[in-house]
């Protein structure tokens, strides 16, 4: 057995296999079908300091090779994420990472307050990324100072790990990495979905009730592949890659790429356990080419 | 209790262009199944299919730990559902959801009308059945375009009476099932219906204003089927509520339908 621990600012992970929110609920959705602990962590659905509804119904439409999204971040609040869902999944036994998203500065430092009280979420995932939402989100996380800015802001009150999930939908990923990293970020994951958009021919309606969404899915990895390698290259912080990893194949390509640790998103939906799956099937390849690490891996790309 | 386990497919019928019916057989006991709940079935060798696909349980043979599946070729990845051969596995996830309710055991007097259209009579059946096992009696109101579209029909002769309608009226009455006759002539202390949303619409506006209580299944296209994604949400009295696991089945007083 190859050493599969990673360390994330503070954390270690006991595999650098995460599972993507949005796509894996609070993790108790799950639960049936396979040992939560034997993942290296589970960033839950974005959390806001108010509740949410959402976006309208159509909310998704199926690409070939992936889906596109405009989910809106439902959710119902910081507050009842504390007292009803916490209790639930404390005892979760991996690294229970909260996803924050906000439409202001203030918010996002009001809810990243509330969750580092909790003694066990080790860590946020700070979501200047959502492509669905009208205020906030996206818009943080495609300009340089505003990114920096919340970053910042949710440094003063957040002493525990800070991850900041990018957008791919900017024209230099890098820039905003770095730009994060400068505010004290300890990590960045990367990517978040590609703004996209469907059409009913028949009807000459958008398939989406906001007529563009966010592209997830196997599609959109040569994207997030590029990108993870290019972010892991201009930041000394560890880089978390996502973005269409549907086999352990796919992950081991983004360990090489520079990521430290990954996540698995819309995958989850098609096969439940595939999280699982991704773990096992890196600690066989970490065996079969002789490291004794994953750490070994992480930006050994021959170039 | 949700499970994944691959299915061996024992029997694909095709009942017409448009339909194929699947028995499936599990290796193992079957967990407990409501009437209702559906399956998430996943699509292998479908390049163009990336989720996988919801499907009502159209009946359930515990003794031989087999399920059917009433699969209507809407794709490719349905088509692909329709090219399974026997022998082949077909990887599921179950039981998905809320079912139909039950009424009380000192119910059985009632009146129970099922009422389906088009692919939405799947689950129908196998509430139907289960209905009869427990001692009621339920009744069928079935709608499709035209006779060949009518699907199944000797299965749900044997549970219940079966009324018919046919838009072109090729069998049973001519129009919708919200006009069949049976409606005027009897008053169902409970309705059940599954159908196109249209259909559904105007079969609750039909049990609102009599005051029967209706309960519908939604078909709200879906991802992930667990209630992680959120995207196959419909807005009712509580917000917008999953309807993999909150539903598929709804009573039309927790709906927002404008009826």
């Amino acid at each position: 057995m190859a050493d599969l621990t990673v360390k994330i600012g503070q954390l270690t992970l006991k595999n650098p296999v995460l599972t993507a929110s949005g796509t894996f609920g609070y993790g108790l959705e799950y639960a049936d079908f396979f040992d939560l602990s034997e993942i290296g962590g589970i960033v839950v659905k974005g959390t806001t300091l108010h509740p949410r509804e959402g976006n309208a119904y159509p909310r998704m439409a199926e690409t070939p090779a992936g889906m596109l999204n405009a989910v809106g971040l439902q959710n119902k609040g910081v507050d009842y994420f504390v007292s009803h869902i916490y209790p639930a999944i404390k005892e979760i036994n991996t690294c229970m990472i909260v996803n924050v998203s906000g439409s202001t500065i203030d918010d996002y430092v009001a809810c990243a307050a509330r969750i580092n009280d909790l003694e066990k979420i080790p860590a946020i995932e700070l979501n200047i990324s959502c492509p669905n939402v009208k205020q906030g989100g996206m818009a943080f996380g495609t300009d340089c100072a505003s990114a920096a800015a919340v970053v910042k802001a949710v440094r003063q009150v957040y002493n525990k790990t800070l991850i900041v999930k990018l957008s791919p939908n900017v024209t230099d990923i890098t820039k905003i990495a770095q730009a994060v990293e400068t505010e004290g970020a300890d990590a960045v994951s990367l990517i978040n979905t590609l703004l996209g958009m469907a059409v009913n021919t028949e009807t000459r309606k958008p398939v989406l009730s906001t007529i563009t969404g966010g592209l997830s899915g196997a599609c959109i990895k040569p994207v997030a592949l590029r990108m993870v390698y290019q972010t892991a290259k201009a930041v000394k912080i560890p880089v978390i890659g996502m973005g269409g990893i549907s086999c352990a194949k796919d992950a081991i390509e983004f360990i090489i790429a520079g990521a430290t640790a990954i996540q698995i998103g819309t995958y989850n939906f098609i096969d439940p356990t595939i999280s699982v799956k991704v773990a096992e099937g890196i600690n066989e390849y970490l065996e079969r080419h002789g490291f004794s690490s994953v750490q070994e891996l992480t930006a050994s790309l021959q170039v | 209790m949700k499970y994944l386990a691959d299915w061996i497919v024992v029997e694909n019928t095709p009942l017409n262009v448009r339909y194929c019916l699947l028995r499936l057989r599990l290796n193992q006991e079957l967990p407990e199944m409501q009437p209702g709940q559906f399956v998430q079935a996943k699509i292998e060798n479908s390049p163009s299919t990336f989720l996988r696909r919801p499907i009502s349980i159209h009946y359930v043979h515990r003794d031989k730990r087999e399920i059917g599946l009433l699969v209507q070729i809407v794709g490719n990845g349905t088509q692909k559902l329709a090219s399974l051969t026997v022998g082949e596995k077909l990887n599921l996830i179950y039981p998905i959801g809320k079912g139909f309710s039950i009424p009380k055991p000192d119910k059985t007097k009632q009146t129970l009308l099922l009422i389906g259209g088009g692919v939405g009579i799947a689950p129908l059946l196998f509430l139907g059945q289960t209905l009869k096992q427990q001692g009621f009696i339920p009744e069928f109101l079935l709608g499709a375009r035209t006779r060949n579209d009518l699907l199944c029909l000797d299965d749900f002769a044997a549970v219940g009476a079966v009324y018919i309608t046919t838009e072109d009226g090729s069998i049973g009455e001519k129009g919708f099932v919200s006009n069949h006759s049976v409606l005027s002539n009897t008053k169902a202390d409970f309705i059940y219906t599954c159908g196109p949303k249209p259909m559904m619409m105007a079969v609750a506006r039909y049990a609102k204003r009599h005051n029967i209580p209706c309960e519908v299944s939604l078909e709200n296209t879906m991802a992930c089927g667990i209630g992680a994604c959120l995207c196959c949400v419909e807005k009712t009295v509580d917000g917008n509520t999953c309807v993999c696991t909150e539903g598929p089945v709804f009573n039309i007083n927790e709906l927002l339908w404008q009826i």
